[in-house]
């Protein structure tokens, strides 16, 4: 008997979503934007940055420097400035990240096996990209330095750290954004969905049918939660799927536990949109609280920047955010094989959120019923 | 303008289409006079919205002109929206703003002198009788004080044309006729009102109507014309015995009779011309009833002019297997019902029972409490005290076995717009725990009954207004409840299908069914058995329609109607009230 | 004919209606708590987060150091790396005890001083040491090889002074301008103003005249008198104040709480700020004329301002980076031209020749979008 009356609500839920022109829209546009913006260009990479060269040297390895960093593919144009203000006006105009400066007695220190120097002037209010770009150019030094003559008496002397990048060799940024995005869609399409369901109802006035029909509150609360965890579940294959067969992300560990882990996400996803909206009186306001805590959520989770960047009285926060802790099992599921144990910590958390916030929703939920 | 005896607005052909929908208005042409007021008369959907938009100027005709105070609506907008006031639906008002706030706003914005302000002010303040709200905002005032403050901006600059869009809706009576007096006085000083309503009584008092359906004009002029078409044609037949009910579902079946409603015990036939009334009277209700005429209504002749109501059989009820009816416990039974919202009482010791059988109403303006009343009851509002009952079974406790027992048809027929006929009827055919053949068998069922298989595929959202009443009505009713709960069924739809669906519920009552309606439809309390009347929370009287019209009938006034019984009710109540407390 | 009742409208008139509105407008916004919610405690979280939860410095990374024999050379060097501001370092002895931290997570990185690096580092036998980093997150990874790189660099050089033994031939000195402490901090809460304000200008602003839509309230008033272009400048002085205002309260909140330095102009803050009101107004203006309707109007904010806002302006992430076709779109974006110049402001000082291009691009798009929503602003329902 029960089951006759669930059905038929996730069957209706599921058909509201999907015969709603809006709701097409948002399970369709959301998802495929997020790939393109994310995975092509919010990048933190930096390419095609310009750099601007003010040498005063004359010589053959002030040239050769300039070929290198000419070559490097970081590096788009290469201006040239004959005096120090041009330099500070081009940084003061951001028409150039950095500006390498060569004295006039470089290439002669170099012949004589003298120390020689350079000085780079780097963009401070582009710190993060400034950062990458000196790493590269200390880089394009560090091979000339090796090659001049000096350089190459003292190779054997000069200590050298030999890098290994597990899991990712070739640092690709994709590897590393894709399965992040897989957790995301999940989280914005999951509240969103939900965030309106009840809210629709209310604008609409079938709210009160429900309530007088004969589905009691667990069974209103389930039938909202199963359709989109649902789509959820469909979003994150569609993800994965592009993530081994279009971005080539390999999957090393094991899909079931993926899922398993995806399951327990979702629901903690869901058990939330259902809370905002339980409180929201229209479709708009579900939106905004949607977005409200969306914001946070992907900030505060380590999908952009790392958890332990973060003050340390912040970290604790980001314990009760879901999105931290399937970030953490599909990265680990993708790129790391992580081991059963591992990902069952992560689970665990996600389970008690999930049980959190689904109390809360049912709680609130049949307080808005007096 | 040649001079005062041309009309304020002259529509001229006027055609408006939205979309591929069908024309919200076709080829429509009338006049609006000065001094009188106008009534744009029809059901929800007729196009009255429309044309007043289009009398403002801030909605063009696709073909055809409006001359609004001898300017083109299409050359001139801006020198006609000086020259007129408007109060839209929802009374456009600022609900953030305080009444005195929302007055300077359109002071401000109809250039009201500053010198001319107080007297006007004071003037429109004492008339609507807001003069102690000034510091209250708009959103925190009763409909009736909003419908006041609303037409109160539309007249600070004394414009010669007022247009109303439904003024009236939703807001008690006294408020109501409050209005009409003001309005009327207004008329005695050459300014022209156009009132639009779907009420068909207040068509009867305008000076003028011009009647709508379905964006088509089917009259223009005096109501009395209207009226006058029925006139010999209109009868009351009483003093019968046997269920009224039957009765007046073999009148409606019989050759001759156009139309025929309740009116409290007695039926009210309009007849085809040089027809035997007495004939048919004794052919449906036997040897004692007696038929005399009565004064045609608005109503009578609208339904005429639509060509006559619907038949008297419903195909639903027959379908529907009789409940037993030999137990007297009553079916719905409301103990004290009382909720408070915070220090607002919006229901005070409400009781009444229902026994099996009947068909009792909630009668009451918006925001008396009739809503509230009526959720306590089917298990939405938790009561703050007293207790509600259905078939024996609290339904705040209780459990799906007592919930599948009652239907319930929300108020503007709440459907999931976005799912289509069928799948509106297979859902909540499972909600209610219909499976497997029995489904099939009662979706198919419906679909007879209502003819929905040419619509089935449509979204819900699409469906014109009388499908969709008779939708929710089938999906109210596919598991054969015990207890109908209806909230405010009939809103806005027009005669025809109302009386559609009260053949339906008049024909399912007498199989068994018992029925709880709530209504602000005077008229739509004729067909039930008991009323108890709610004003501000209260019930303030209980009993069968035609007592409590004998209860308020006076010397002068003979034979009240369901308002005016109303009004003199909650005025003796508010006297009972002020007495208590000069008591006290 | 001549109705008495019209006249040509006066200049005082006009004023007249335009203060009411302005009137009426700053009364919602008061009592309407959303607008208070979207105005102040939204930019204020954003603010917050921006200036506490996100950060691209990698400092204090937490690596795990194997000094697999201890000498007073490998002592020395990891002494090295312990002192690093860069590295939280956890000592071991054997690279394994790390590796299963660096696969969960628990580490970002290992290094290892191999057992052969005193006798290497003495003999000059191309010492070598190894870093493994976690390759998940590449730009954690990048800074840890760079900052590894950094730390050996330094020592061996130390060393080198100390010994008298050959320098390195090529020195780099580098200098980061205007943000020597490179806080990302610094650059990411003047960014953050600008997608204050678009939430203001563009996401408040479109909300609130589809409200006045759905409630009936616009119908109402265009039956007077007012004309389309008083509706229109009715609705943006008080937004447009409002944005000033939130701008304002964040500035004081970055200077006073974040601790970013303020080396501009108040005059060039409030002229950016200003400018860049045009477009982002003349946005919400635009999307509540074509949707009359909160909900899609709080959608089409959120995707056309606010997310290009966040993602296409450069605020996170280079432009330059991005694909050819993406780079052309964000051409429209009005935050890619405020947030480099507020970034400048704070950080640099007032550099007008920079800031003046940007005011002159910011009010170019605006205008295009006013003309645009004028034209779409008709007295007209439908």
């Amino acid at each position: 008997m029960w089951w006759t009356r669930l059905k038929a609500l996730i069957v209706k839920e599921l058909l509201a979503v999907l015969r709603d022109p809006r709701g097409r829209v948002i399970l369709i546009v959301p998802p495929i934007l997020q790939l393109l913006v994310f995975s092509y260009a919010a990048t933190l990479e930096v390419k095609n940055v310009d750099i601007m060269v003010l040498n005063r040297d004359s010589g053959a390895w002030s040239n050769e420097l300039i070929h290198r960093i000419d070559g490097a593919p970081t590096f788009r144009h290469i201006l040239r400035a004959q005096h120090p203000e041009a330099v500070r006006d081009a940084i003061d105009m951001q028409q150039v990240i950095a500006a390498v400066q060569i004295g006039p007695t470089f290439s002669r220190d170099i012949e004589a096996g003298q120390p020689a120097d350079i000085q780079i002037i780097l963009d401070g209010r582009r710190s993060n990209a400034s950062q990458i770009v000196a790493g590269y150019l200390n880089q394009i030094v560090m091979g000339l330095s090796a090659d001049t003559p000096g350089g190459r008496r003292m190779a054997p002397a000069v200590v050298s750290v030999v890098a290994r990048n597990w899991f990712n060799p070739n640092l690709i940024f994709q590897w590393f954004m894709v399965p992040n995005l897989v957790a995301s869609i999940a989280l914005l399409i999951g509240l969103i969905v939900t965030a309106l369901s009840i809210a629709r109802e209310r604008e609409l006035g079938t709210f009160d049918q429900l309530i007088v029909s004969p589905l009691r509150t667990h069974e209103i609360l389930l039938g909202k939660l199963i359709p989109p965890m649902m789509i959820g579940l469909f979003h994150i294959t569609i993800y994965i799927l592009a993530a081994v067969y279009i971005f080539h992300v390999p999957l090393r560990g094991s899909l079931l536990l993926l899922y398993g882990g995806a399951v327990f996400y979702l629901a903690a996803v869901v058990g939330l949109g259902l809370f905002i909206s339980a409180m929201s009186m229209t479709q708009q306001q579900a939106i905004l609280g949607a977005f409200l805590f969306m914001v946070p959520a992907m900030l505060l989770s380590g999908f952009a920047t790392p958890i332990e960047n973060m003050p340390s009285w912040l970290q604790p926060v980001t314990l009760v955010n879901p999105l931290r802790y399937f970030l953490i099992i599909v990265k680990g599921v993708f790129l790391r094989d992580l081991p059963l144990s591992e990902v069952m910590a992560n689970t665990l958390p996600l389970a008690l959120i999930a049980l959190c916030t689904l109390s809360a929703a049912a709680w609130l939920f049949r307080r808005r019923l007096e | 303008m040649a001079g005062p005896a041309s009309p304020f607005v002259q529509i001229t052909g006027v055609t408006k289409t939205f979309g591929a929908a069908a024309p919200a208005l076709d080829h429509v042409s009338g006049t609006i006079e000065g001094g009188h007021i106008t009534g744009l008369v029809g059901p929800d959907g007729a196009g009255k919205t429309t044309l007043i938009r289009m009398m403002t100027g801030l909605m063009m005709p696709d073909s055809g002109t409006i001359d609004v105070l001898g300017f083109d609506t299409r050359r001139d907008p801006a020198r006609i929206q000086t020259a007129i006031g408007y109060m839209p639906q929802r009374f456009g008002l600022y609900e953030d703003l305080s009444v005195q706030e929302n007055l300077n706003l359109y002071a401000d914005l109809r250039g009201l002198p500053r010198a001319e302000r107080p007297a006007t002010f004071d003037e429109l303040l004492t008339f609507t009788d807001l003069k102690r709200f000034t510091g209250r905002l708009a959103g925190k005032l009763s409909g009736g004080m909003k419908q006041k403050l609303g037409l109160a901006c539309a007249l600070l600059k004394k414009p010669r044309l007022l247009l109303l869009d439904e003024p009236g809706v939703g807001v008690d009576p006294i408020s109501r006729r409050d209005l009409w007096k003001m309005v009327k006085d207004l008329t005695t000083e050459g300014i022209g009102v156009v009132w639009s309503t779907a009420y068909l009584d207040e068509a009867e008092a305008c000076d003028r109507v011009l009647l709508l359906n379905q964006g088509k004009l089917l009259f223009t002029g005096p109501p009395s014309e209207v009226t006058g078409r029925v006139d010999g044609r209109v009868f009351k037949l009483s003093g019968m015995t046997g269920r009224r009910r039957p009765i007046l579902a073999k009148a409606l079946d019989q050759d001759g009779v156009v139309d025929g409603v309740m009116q409290g015990a007695s039926i009210r036939l309009v007849v085809e011309p040089k027809v035997d009334v007495a004939a048919i009277a004794a052919a449906v209700a036997g040897a004692d009833v007696t038929s005399a005429p009565a004064q045609p209504r608005f109503e009578d002749a609208f339904v005429d002019m639509l060509g006559g109501g619907p038949g008297g059989r419903s195909k639903l009820a027959e379908a529907t297997t009789a409940l037993p009816t030999d137990d007297h416990k009553p079916v719905i039974e409301a103990r004290g019902l009382t909720k408070k919202f915070g220090d607002f009482t919006a229901a005070q010791d409400i009781t009444f029972q229902i026994p099996r059988g009947q068909i009792f109403g909630l009668l009451g303006p918006n925001g008396a409490g009739k809503s509230t009343t009526f959720k306590m009851l089917c298990g939405l509002l938790k009561p703050t005290g007293g207790e509600g009952r259905v078939a024996g079974f609290d339904l705040r406790r209780d459990t799906a076995q007592a919930r599948n027992r009652l239907g319930y048809m929300a108020q503007k027929f709440s459907l999931y717009g976005d799912l289509s006929v069928a799948q509106n009827l297979e859902f909540f055919a499972g909600v209610y725990g219909l499976s497997g053949a029995r489904k099939r068998e009662r979706i198919k069922l419906m679909t007879e009954i209502f003819d929905f298989a040419p619509h089935a595929a449509l979204s819900a959202k699409d469906l014109p207004l009388g499908l969709k009443q008779r939708l929710a009505l089938a999906c109210a009713v596919m598991h054969e409840p015990e207890a109908l709960f209806l909230d405010e069924p009939t809103s806005g739809v027009d005669p025809i299908t109302r009386r559609e669906f009260w053949t339906h519920i008049n024909a399912l009552v007498e199989k068994g069914v018992t029925v709880l309606v709530t209504t602000h439809f005077m008229d739509e309390a004729e067909y039930c058995d008991r009323i108890s009347l709610i004003y501000r929370g209260r019930s303030i009287a209980l009993g069968s329609p035609d007592e409590l019209k004998a209860s308020v009938a006076t010397t002068e006034n003979p034979n009240p109607t369901m308002e005016d019984a109303f009004i003199a009710l909650v005025q003796a109540s508010e006297a009972d009230e002020d007495a208590g407390k000069a008591a006290a | 004919m001549s109705d008495p009742a019209f006249t040509r409208p006066e200049h005082r008139d006009r004023i007249r209606r335009f203060a009411a509105l302005v009137r009426k407008e700053t009364y919602q916004v008061i009592r309407d708590p959303s607008s208070i919610l979207i105005a102040i405690v939204l930019p204020l979280l954003l603010l917050f987060l921006f200036g506490y939860g996100v950060s691209l410095d990698a400092t204090r990374t937490r690596i795990g150091l194997v000094v697999e024999s201890a000498t007073s050379v490998t002592q020395d060097l990891a002494a090295s790396f312990q002192a690093s501001r860069y590295f939280e370092v956890v000592n071991g002895r054997d690279r394994r005890e790390f590796e299963e931290d660096l696969l969960v997570g628990r580490v970002r990185g290992i290094l290892v001083i191999p057992a052969t690096f005193a006798a290497d580092f003495a003999a000059a036998r191309a010492p070598k040491i190894q870093v493994i980093v976690d390759g998940s997150d590449p730009n954690t990874a990048s800074f840890v090889q760079n900052y590894a790189q950094g730390v050996v660099a330094t020592w061996a050089a130390l060393r080198a002074a100390e010994t008298s033994a050959r320098a390195p031939t090529i020195a780099v000195e580098q200098r980061f301008w205007f943000n020597p402490e490179l806080t990302s901090r610094n650059f990411l809460v003047p960014g953050s103003i600008a997608i204050v304000m678009t939430l203001v200008g563009t996401l408040l602003t479109s909300l609130v005249v589809a409200r006045e839509w759905e409630r009936g309230t616009m119908e109402a008033i265009m039956a007077t008198p007012v004309t389309a272009g008083e509706l229109l400048a009715g609705k943006i002085l008080p937004y447009f104040i409002l944005g000033l205002a939130s701008m304002s309260l964040c500035v004081l909140l970055a200077v006073v709480l974040f601790g970013v330095p303020f080396r501009g102009s108040i005059l060039a803050l409030y002229a950016l700020s200003a400018a860049f009101l045009v477009p982002a107004l003349g946005q919400g203006l635009l999307i509540s004329a074509a949707t009359k309707n909160q909900f899609l109007a709080s959608q089409l904010a959120l995707i056309s301002a606010f997310l290009p806002a966040f993602l296409l302006s450069g605020f996170l992430f280079e432009i330059n980076s991005m694909p050819t076709v993406i780079q052309w779109v964000t051409v429209i974006v009005p935050a890619r031209y405020l947030i480099p110049s507020l970034q400048t402001v704070f950080l640099a000082g007032d550099v007008w020749p920079m800031f003046g291009e940007a005011i002159a691009v910011m009010l170019l798009i605006g205008a295009i979008f006013f003309i645009v929503a004028w034209r779409n602003t008709r007295k007209r329902i439908a």
